[in-house]
Parts: C-alpha cells; sequence; structure tokens
C-alpha cells in the first residue's frame, strides 16, 4: 500500500475533517437562541410557536381523513367493479341456455375492457369536465389534470384519479345491464360498436346532467331541476332497463319465445352472481359518500336493508301466487331492491328504506310475470323488469322519503323530500325520470337503427339455434365428457 | 344369447346391481336417460313462467347373457327394482346373433 495508499488516507483524513468544520455552524444554528430578548417579542415566539403547531395538526387531521377516505373509495371502486365481473356475468349466465353462457359472460367482460379505454380517452372528461348544462367538456381528455390532487367540485378529500377511477366502474355496470334484454340473439360486433356509441351518447350526456359540474338536473351542484340520485338510480338502471326494453322491442323475440321452453341453465351461477352483486353493492351505493363518513354507514344501512325488504317482498308475492318461494325470485327480489335504493341510499332512513325495498320487490314482481307476458315482449332476462322498474321506483320514492336529517343536500336547515314536507321535489324527480327515458328511447332507438346498417345487431336464426358460444366465439363453455 | 333391456327408477339401481352379482351376474352397461310411460311430470316455475317436464329421469341397464341364465336375470331385476308405483319402468329382451370379445377375438357364448 506504499505512497499512494498513504495519500489515500491523507485525503480521505482530510476530506473528513473539512465536512467536520462545516457541519459546526449548522448544528449551532439549531441551537435554543439565547434569552437575550425582549418579553414582547419572547411571548409573540411562543403564540407564533402554537399557532405553527395548530397547522400543522389541522393538516395532520386532514390527511388522515383523507387517507381513510381515500382507502374506502379504492376499495368501493373494486366492489363495483366486482359487480360486473363477475357479479352480473354469473347472475345473467345462469339465467340463459347453456349453449349462450359464454357469450353473455365475455359482452360483460368487454365492456369491462371497452369502457376503461374510452373512459381513460375521453369519457371522464365527457361525464365530469367542462360545467355545461348537458355535457362535460375535453380539458381532461387522456385524464389530463387527473392525479393526486383533489378535484373539490366532486369529491375534496380524494385524489381526483380516485374519484375517476371509481366512476369508470358505474360506466362499465350500466350497458352490461342492457345485455339481459339482447341475450342469446345479440351479435358480438354489433354489441361493442352499439356500447360504444351508448356509452358516448346516451350515458355520458345523462352522468354529466345529473352529477356533472353545471348538469341541469344535478342537486349538489346547482341544477336546475335538482333531480335527487345518490348512486345511479336514474344514470345507470333506468338509462339502461329502459334501453334494454327498446333493444327488445327493436330486435323481436328469440326463435322458439314464448311456447319453447327456456328455463334458466344454471341457477347456481345466478345465486352466486346475486349474492356478489348484494355485496358489491355497498361499494356502489355507500361509495358513493365519496368519503369514509357517516354518510356512507347511512346509504350502507339503507342500501341492505332495502334490499332484504324486497327479497322478502318478492318471495312473498310469489308463495301468494304460486304457493311456493322459489330461489330465482328470491335473488331477483333481492336485486329489485338494491335497484331501487340506488338512488335513495344516501337521502333516506332505514325505515323509508325497508318501504322502498318492499314496494320494489312486489312491483318488479308483477311486471316481470304479468306485464311482460301482457305485452308480449322478450326482455329475455328482465333487464327492463328490474332496472327499468326498479330505478324508476327507486327514483320517484326517493322525493318521497328523503330527508334532511339524514343528508342536507339542499343546504343546512333546507327541506329535502317530501318527509320534509317538500313534496316538490317528487315533481323534480319526475324531471330526471322523464328526461333519463326520453334519452334511453330516442338514443337507443337511433343507435340501434346506425348499428344494423353498419354491422347489423341479430345473428342469423341458424345460429341462434345452435347457439352463440359456438357461432359466436368457437367455444363451448362446458366440455364435460371426459 | 339374449339382450336384457331394463329401464328402471335410479333410486332402486344400487340394489338392482347388488342384487345381480350375488347371482353371478357382473358384466352391464349402463346409461342415464330420460322418459316416460304412464307416469306424469312436474311444473317448473321461473320468474312466473310455467314448463312442463314430463321427461323424467331413469336407468337403462343392458346386458348380454347365455340362454341359462336370462329368466333367472328378469326375475332378479323385476323384484329388486319394483316399488310398486307408476314408473317402476319394463325389461326387454331380444335374441342377441353374436357376441366378440374384444381381446381374444373368442366368439359365442365364451365371450359373455
Amino acid at each position: 500500500m506504499k505512497v499512494a495508499g498513504r495519500k489515500c488516507c491523507l485525503s480521505l483524513l482530510l476530506a473528513v475533517l473539512a465536512i467536520l468544520l462545516a457541519a459546526v455552524p449548522l448544528v449551532a444554528q439549531q441551537a435554543p437562541a439565547p434569552a437575550a430578548t425582549s418579553p414582547a417579542s419572547a411571548s409573540s415566539d411562543s403564540t407564533k410557536a402554537i399557532t405553527d403547531k395548530l397547522a400543522q395538526l389541522d393538516k395532520d387531521v386532514k390527511a388522515a381523513q383523507s387517507a381513510g377516505d381515500n382507502a374506502w373509495m379504492l376499495v368501493s371502486a373494486a366492489l363495483v367493479l366486482m359487480m360486473t365481473g363477475p357479479g352480473l356475468a354469473l347472475f345473467y349466465g345462469g339465467l340463459v341456455r347453456q349453449k349462450n353462457t359464454l357469450a353473455i359472460m365475455m359482452q360483460s367482460f368487454a365492456l369491462m375492457a371497452l369502457i376503461t379505454v374510452l373512459w381513460a380517452l375521453v369519457g371522464y372528461s365527457l361525464c365530469f369536465g367542462g360545467n355545461g348544462p348537458v355535457i362535460g367538456g375535453f380539458e381532461h381528455a387522456f385524464l389530463r389534470g387527473v392525479g393526486a390532487e383533489p378535484n373539490p367540485d366532486y369529491a375534496g378529500t380524494i385524489p381526483q384519479a380516485t374519484f375517476m377511477v371509481y366512476q369508470l366502474m358505474f360506466a362499465i355496470i350500466t350497458p352490461a345491464l342492457i345485455t339481459g334484454a339482447t341475450a342469446e340473439r345479440m351479435k358480438f360486433s354489433g354489441t361493442i360498436l352499439f356500447m360504444i356509441l351508448w356509452f358516448l351518447f346516451v350515458y355520458a350526456p345523462l352522468a354529466h346532467m345529473v352529477w356533472g359540474k353545471g348538469g341541469f338536473l344535478n342537486a349538489s351542484l346547482g341544477g336546475k331541476f335538482p333531480c335527487l340520485d345518490f348512486a345511479g338510480g336514474t344514470v345507470v338502471h333506468i338509462s339502461s332497463g329502459v334501453s334494454a326494453l327498446v333493444c327488445a322491442l327493436y330486435m323481436g323475440k328469440r326463435v322458439g319465445y314464448p311456447k319453447q321452453p327456456m328455463p334458466p341453465h344454471s341457477l347456481v351461477l345466478s345465486f352466486i352472481g346475486a349474492c356478489l352483486l348484494w355485496v358489491g353493492w355497498f361499494g356502489f351505493n355507500a361509495g358513493s359518500a365519496l368519503a369514509a363518513s357517516s354518510l356512507a354507514t347511512s346509504a350502507f344501512v339503507a342500501t341492505h336493508f332495502a334490499t332484504a325488504a324486497a327479497a322478502l317482498g318478492w318471495s312473498g308475492a310469489e308463495w301468494l301466487k304460486n304457493g311456493r318461494a322459489s330461489a330465482l325470485g328470491a335473488i331477483s327480489g333481492a336485486v329489485a331492491g338494491l335497484v331501487a335504493i340506488t338512488p335513495a341510499s344516501g337521502f333516506v332512513g332505514p325505515m323509508p328504506a325497508l318501504v322502498i325495498g318492499l314496494v320494489a320487490g312486489v312491483v318488479c314482481y308483477l311486471m316481470v310475470t304479468k306485464v311482460k307476458a301482457m305485452f308480449g315482449y322478450d326482455d329475455a332476462l328482465d333487464a327492463f323488469g328490474v332496472h327499468g322498474a326498479g330505478g324508476t321506483i327507486g327514483a320517484l320514492l326517493t322525493g318521497v322519503f328523503a330527508q334532511q336529517i339524514i343528508n342536507p343536500i339542499f343546504g343546512a336547515g333546507k327541506p329535502t323530500g317530501g318527509l320534509d314536507g317538500h313534496w316538490g321535489q317528487v315533481g323534480n324527480q319526475l324531471v330526471g325520470v322523464l328526461m333519463a327515458w326520453g334519452l334511453a328511447i330516442v338514443g337507443t332507438l337511433v343507435i340501434l337503427k346506425i348499428v344494423d346498417v353498419v354491422i347489423g345487431i341479430r345473428v342469423p336464426e341458424e345460429h341462434e339455434v345452435e347457439g352463440l358460444d359456438v357461432t359466436q366465439h368457437g367455444e363451448e363453455a362446458y366440455n364435460l365428457e371426459t | 344369447m339374449m339382450k336384457i333391456e331394463a329401464i328402471i327408477q335410479p333410486s332402486r339401481f344400487e340394489s338392482v346391481k347388488d342384487a345381480l352379482r350375488e347371482i353371478g351376474i357382473e358384466g352391464m352397461t349402463v346409461t342415464e336417460v330420460r322418459g316416460h310411460g304412464r307416469q306424469k311430470g312436474h311444473t317448473e316455475v321461473y320468474r312466473g313462467r310455467e314448463y312442463t317436464v314430463d321427461l323424467l329421469p331413469k336407468i337403462k341397464l343392458e346386458m348380454v347373457l347365455p340362454d341359462a341364465l336370462v329368466s333367472r336375470a328378469v326375475d332378479t331385476i323385476q323384484k329388486t327394482a319394483k316399488t310398486g308405483k307408476i314408473g317402476d319402468g319394463k325389461i326387454f329382451l331380444s335374441r342377441v346373433e353374436e357376441a366378440i370379445r374384444i381381446r381374444n377375438e373368442e366368439r359365442g357364448e365364451n365371450a359373455l
């Protein structure tokens, strides 16, 4: 290690000394100030220390609240995605005939992918950008400006990206619900094109009108006809349910309907799907509080109670009519309750929630068994009977049962719905309902015509008879022979 | 050689199989089938739509036996498969022209 080594050690030693010398003034600055100051400046020093401390505590508390809110919202977003896949996929999958199982599941899954991309490119911006009365703007196209900073217009304590991804899950499940009416006869390619157009021209405007800044139905951001829709009774269920009816009428009945028996091929799958929907819906409704707050709790409880009452309502009606309560009836009743409580969940108390559920269970039972048979339309999986009808009932009953003590949405001390004496709210709800019905009917008809001309909507009859799994996707759902 | 084709209630199958084994008959082909004679089906209801299901599940037993064993086999099947109710099933007999064992090409009753 001779000469070179000694030079090395020496330079190292000098370097360490230099660092120590430089550190001395630094250390000296952090020492407490000497007492050679006047009494007045000493007390203002301690006041400043207290104010600084308070400001720091305030920031810490907000950060803690944000952390709680964000954690809940991310979980909620995951729960809502689970509602589509596998919740809805299984629920619908079990209700169709075996030869069409994969086709209906594929439609839900494809939407999980397709709507996500559309949302990222332009969908979020169209729904929640801008401040127009009918549609948003393009300022958040490609999710520009959507990151860790909260957007105080919508959810001031969570990153805007959380709000964005949460809302995406709603945009995914809404078109997926429509596939229930077109089941067992719609072309996959036609479905894709239809869903792209429907998402852009029906869902986005409606979502903006009800939930977007400046939207003329927005209850919390100063809309002209404030329509109370906590988690999507109009935006999700009426829009998809009514569009489903339009599709069913346009496409016509399945080959063999109604004479040929077409019972569900696996109620086990449907049962699992329905239970996943029930659990996932807590993210859908309680998550719409956009915070881990007491309002989220209130919505969670209302959701659960309405679902239970609706299941009992449907089963009870069935037991009276047929002498037996079926498993399909019970799970269908539960879904009807979940749909109806959706717009009301963050506005009504637990007892009204029971009432809303019970009414939805019984009315949707009648829609699906009596009204459908009366008019003869082939809404294959009852998307209209449950979502269209349930959403309409829920939206109107929200106007009746909303109370400021649950959610003072119009401002402190201002009455919310009928139970507060503000019966005019039912009128506002009706405006929202009619808007949703109107947009769904007109938009869907136009889109169906376009898609039919460009690609075609319905599969040829031989393909329908053979089954969509084999003809549309080249697969069989079950290859059970050894 | 005779072929016995017996269509029986699924709930009686295990007892019939055991009873046949006791009289020395082990070889048979079993299929799950659906059908009905005079037995009525049942009604299922899915969301208000009624379906009459009149094809009922049964078990079909097929076996080819030397002439000497046939009447004892038929007796055993009939007595064990019987419940006394409509839907118990039927036994059919037909003559078989030839039987061949695939493993060693034995023919006739030796192949059974």
